[in-house]
């Protein structure tokens, strides 16, 4: 934001109930991931083949899993990969796919037309697909996950800040730049970059958040954050044998990774419409 | 005197709020209008004349609320009805034509069955009776070959003709009430004529009447018998057309009328400080007193009452202007001195807007828009008007003097300040930055071409910085002093563009420009956007820094009477040809091309007041 800064923006977000409620369960998530490996009373990768299975105790709060370990301790510990991996991705992402996205705008013709079908063709092959292929070449973990998601989320980015820039394109401020004879690149970083700057920060935290179940999907697949780090979508893919057996190993990774989904799109929503909101606000106060 | 056709009494529109009543749009205002009746309705933007509009037919805007008062049509109440139970009214008894037809009427239907929609509604006729009135109402609103018309897409008619068939739907209703939002913005001179031509044998073929918004008082003068001026949301006077814009009663309606430019009393148009309030915001007593030059401490405190005065005009002051006193303040422009020429164009040739593929095949798209064997010359401090009709090649031939456009064949050349002679490459990207700081353009809209992102100081900083390299330290200062050039006050630097009104932020594009110091200043239709109050600062402005500054103008416009009150010379283009060019006051008084004598011919302009002896007072305040 420009004008009232970020601290009116954030204002802005939490007076909406969505804001409010998602900022507060992302900021808990943020804060119990940070946190975590100070406060966990076991060693989430621990195993007590005397406590297998354990139903809630007061020594093990949340109960243990098949293999003895604290289910408190793992669920906590178990956003901090998945986490980063996705920060890690989203930032990859938006970097080369709005770069390429505005300079496409600011482009256009035929280089536009030829890359943007080429963005379609690469759009068509199921990432997964090529999960699978990087993780057979480098292995599992952070370093075969983050540029192919980096790269895989960062097509359509492509396509929205391309979007986004060409809204600003046709407008005169741009034509009276070139014409007052500013550089090509001076254009962007100062007259469209401000202007696309807030609806690419939406919607990189929208990403990050898809990205955030992208690794839960394929640590539940086996493909994704490899043990020994806990991770909620493989606690959720080893409790699902013994579901009926011991319920609280599933609830409470599913709660904790739903919650923060859930909470990053409130969060999300309330951002967007703010913004929105904003600019109607100055009209109207003129 | 028989019952009127439809009347407003007291009515009242505010903003809907949870609790109390909110600012008010609309406040106490009260109309008549009988059977064939026609009503202007006058006002600036903002002043809620669209909203009153509406309301005669019964529609509250969304975010408003009638707070009081009532409409009635005949014996039927308007307001506060369901929507379902004035479905058989509207469009039938009561018809719209909404600003801007050309977006109102559904892009992927055939003018035909959009017409058909309406008749189906309100008529019985069979199918091919349909049909064969389809063709009657077009016919009737002088489209040519109605068939054809009808298997037309909106998109695939121009302006004027889709604001035809825009009437044409509505009269498919056979209504006894038109309204109409701006009818004519946006259309060609000529096209406006005829369109008005058109609606006054309407009007007396069916005895239907008419309620016009307009913005333009001499489209009111031309169509209408009577005319209200609204102020801040309310009636400030009514009454009758030629009396009331003859001899105003009310302050606002004389400076109105003041701030408009005409043919007949050339010269630059005397402008009304400051702007309308707003509607959370009114003053207590008279809404116009703080703009007033005739206020006195009552008209603060009081508000006055709407009053009839001689020659059956209704105004709302308590010091109603009397007398023919009120002037026609203008200003003769200075004796044009200077001899050094700053541009020189000849034979500039450009072709536009090149179709390709299928839209070439189809013939769709833009026309090629050319210009052909252009040529003239400019001296410094010297303003030439540029005019013509949509698709003249005016702007084009500004392009290509700022070396947006290319042009085909033809030489621009530039002598600048230091007496160096440059013919101008074609584009932009091939001009030295040196050459580039030499022309500098305005555009016709600021909401476009003022980045909404950067504060005032950044704006006007850019040109300062990138040109002259002026350190850091300074740019305040330096951006203040451009800032009081165009009479705007040091404390805009830290504020945006949107928190700035029409005029002022075209004031701030026309201080970017002359930061960057040119010999050469274009305008494109720089106050099109703007209200008439508020152009006649603009014109003035510009007027006087290229004078001072020594800096050649183009101004760019389709309005005859902009160009003759701030040009020295005019050039009249039709079709990307120079049809004539000479002297402002010879290419109006005594136009030798045909051409030229139409546009003047169709130029409005309502019977505007006498100059008064003596002096001219300047600006009304």
């Amino acid at each position: 934001m420009t004008d009232g800064g970020v601290l009116t923006t954030i204002r802005t977000i939490l007076a909406r109930p969505s804001g409010l409620v998602g900022g507060l369960i992302v900021g808990a998530h943020i804060l119990v991931a940070l946190l975590a490996p100070v406060i966990v009373p076991f060693d989430p990768a621990l195993q007590d083949v005397k406590a297998i299975l354990q139903a809630p105790s007061a020594e093990h709060w949340l109960g243990t899993d098949r293999l003895g370990r604290d289910i408190l301790s793992r669920t906590l510990m178990g956003g901090r990969e998945a986490m980063l991996i996705s920060t890690v991705s989203t930032i990859v992402a938006m970097a080369w796919g709005s770069i390429l996205g505005i300079a496409l705008a600011l482009v256009g013709g035929r280089t536009d037309a030829i890359v943007m079908r080429s963005v379609d063709a690469m759009m068509s092959i199921p990432w997964v697909l090529l999960v699978m292929l990087f993780v057979a070449v480098l292995g599992t973990g952070t370093a075969a996950l983050v540029p192919v998601l980096g790269f895989s989320y960062g097509l359509s980015v492509v396509y929205l800040s391309r979007a986004a820039a060409l809204d600003f394109v046709a407008r005169d401020f741009i034509l009276a730049a070139q014409a007052r004879g500013h550089s090509r690149w001076s254009i962007v970083r100062t007259e469209l970059f401000p202007n696309v700057r807030d609806s690419l920060a939406v919607q990189g935290a929208m990403q990050w958040s898809w990205i955030l179940l992208a690794v839960s999907s394929l640590s539940f697949l086996g493909m994704g954050v490899a043990p020994p780090t806990p991770d909620w979508g493989q606690m959720i893919s080893d409790a699902r044998g013994v579901m009926q057996l011991a319920p609280w190993a599933l609830i409470w990774p599913m709660i904790a990774l739903s919650s923060l989904v859930i909470g990053m799109n409130l969060l999300v929503d309330a951002w967007a419409q703010a913004i929105g909101v904003d600019r109607t606000r100055r009209k109207v106060e003129t | 005197m028989s019952a009127p056709l439809l009347e407003a009494r007291g009515l009242r529109i505010g903003y809907a709020q949870r609790v109390g009543t909110g600012p008010r749009v609309i406040d106490d205002v009260s109309l008549s209008i009988g059977r064939g009746d026609s009503l202007g309705i006058a006002g600036e933007s903002g002043s809620g004349k669209s909203t009153l509009l509406l309301a005669l037919m019964g529609v509250v805007r969304k975010g408003l609320v009638a707070q009081a008062g009532d409409v009635t049509l005949e014996t039927r109440a308007l307001l506060g009805q369901r929507d379902e139970d004035l479905l058989d009214l509207r469009g039938g008894r009561i018809a719209l034509i909404p600003q801007n037809a050309a977006v109102s009427l559904t892009p992927t239907l055939r003018i035909g069955a959009q017409i058909d929609e309406a008749l189906r509604r309100h008529s019985q006729l069979e199918a091919l009776a349909r049909r064969q009135r389809i063709a009657e109402l077009l016919e009737r609103v002088q489209l040519p070959d109605p068939a054809v018309i009808a298997r037309r897409f909106p998109h695939e008619l121009s302006g004027g003709q889709v604001q035809r068939a825009a009437i044409a739907m509505a009269l498919a209703g056979d209504p006894a009430l038109l309204l109409m939002d701006e009818p004519t913005t946006g259309l060609d001179v000529t096209t406006q004529l005829a369109l008005l031509d058109l609606m006054i044998g309407l009007r007396q073929d069916r005895n239907m009447a008419i309620v016009c918004v307009s913005h333009d008082l001499g489209v009111l003068a031309k169509l209408c018998d009577r005319v209200a001026v609204m102020y801040a949301g309310a009636l400030v006077e009514e009454g009758p057309a030629e009396r009331l814009l003859s001899q105003p009663t009310h302050p606002y309606t004389a400076a109105l009328l003041n701030s408009l430019p005409t043919l007949r009393h050339p010269g630059l148009p005397g402008a009304i400080s400051g702007t309308p309030p707003l509607p959370s915001d009114l003053p207590s007593g008279c809404r116009f007193a703080p703009r007033c030059a005739t206020a006195t401490p009552e008209c603060h405190s009081a508000r006055p009452l709407l009053l009839a005065r001689t020659g059956g005009v209704f105004s709302a002051c308590i010091h109603p202007i009397a007398d023919r006193k009120m002037l026609k303040a203008t200003a003769k422009p200075p004796a044009f001195a200077e001899t050094q020429t700053v541009l020189q164009v000849g034979g500039l040739f450009v072709a536009y807007g090149r179709r390709h593929g299928l839209a070439r095949l189809l013939r769709l798209g833009r026309p090629n828009e050319v210009v052909t064997d252009v040529s003239f010359d400019l001296r410094r401090g010297e303003i030439l008007g540029l005019v013509g009709e949509s698709g003249s090649g005016k702007s084009t031939i500004l392009r290509a003097i700022a070396g947006i456009q290319k042009p085909a064949a033809g030489t621009i050349v530039l002598t600048t300040r230091e007496g160096a002679v440059t013919p101008l490459p074609g584009p932009m990207g091939e001009r030295p930055l040196e050459l580039l700081q030499r022309i500098q353009m305005v555009f016709q809209n600021p909401d476009s071409s003022l980045n909404p992102r950067h504060t005032i100081l950044k704006l006007l900083a850019q040109p300062l910085q990138l040109y002259g390299r002026v350190p850091a330290a300074e740019l305040r200062n330096r951006a203040a002093a451009l800032l009081d050039a165009v009479q705007l006050r040091e404390n805009f630097l830290d504020r945006y563009a949107s928190q700035l009104s029409g005029g002022e932020r075209q004031r701030v594009a026309i201080a970017r420009a002359f930061a960057a110091e040119p010999d050469l200043l274009l305008c494109d239709e720089i106050t099109t956007a703007l209200d008439v109050s508020v152009q006649a600062t603009v014109l003035r402005l510009v007027r006087d820094l290229a004078h001072e500054r020594h800096v050649g103008a183009i101004f760019v416009s389709h309005d005859l009477a902009v160009v003759r009150a701030i040009a020295d010379r005019i050039a009249v283009l039709r079709n990307g040809k120079v049809v004539e060019i000479g002297k402002a006051a010879d290419v109006c008084e005594r136009p030798e091309d045909p051409y030229t004598r139409t546009l003047l011919g169709a130029v409005l302009e309502p019977e505007v007041l006498q100059p008064a002896e003596g002096a001219a007072t300047g600006q009304l305040r």
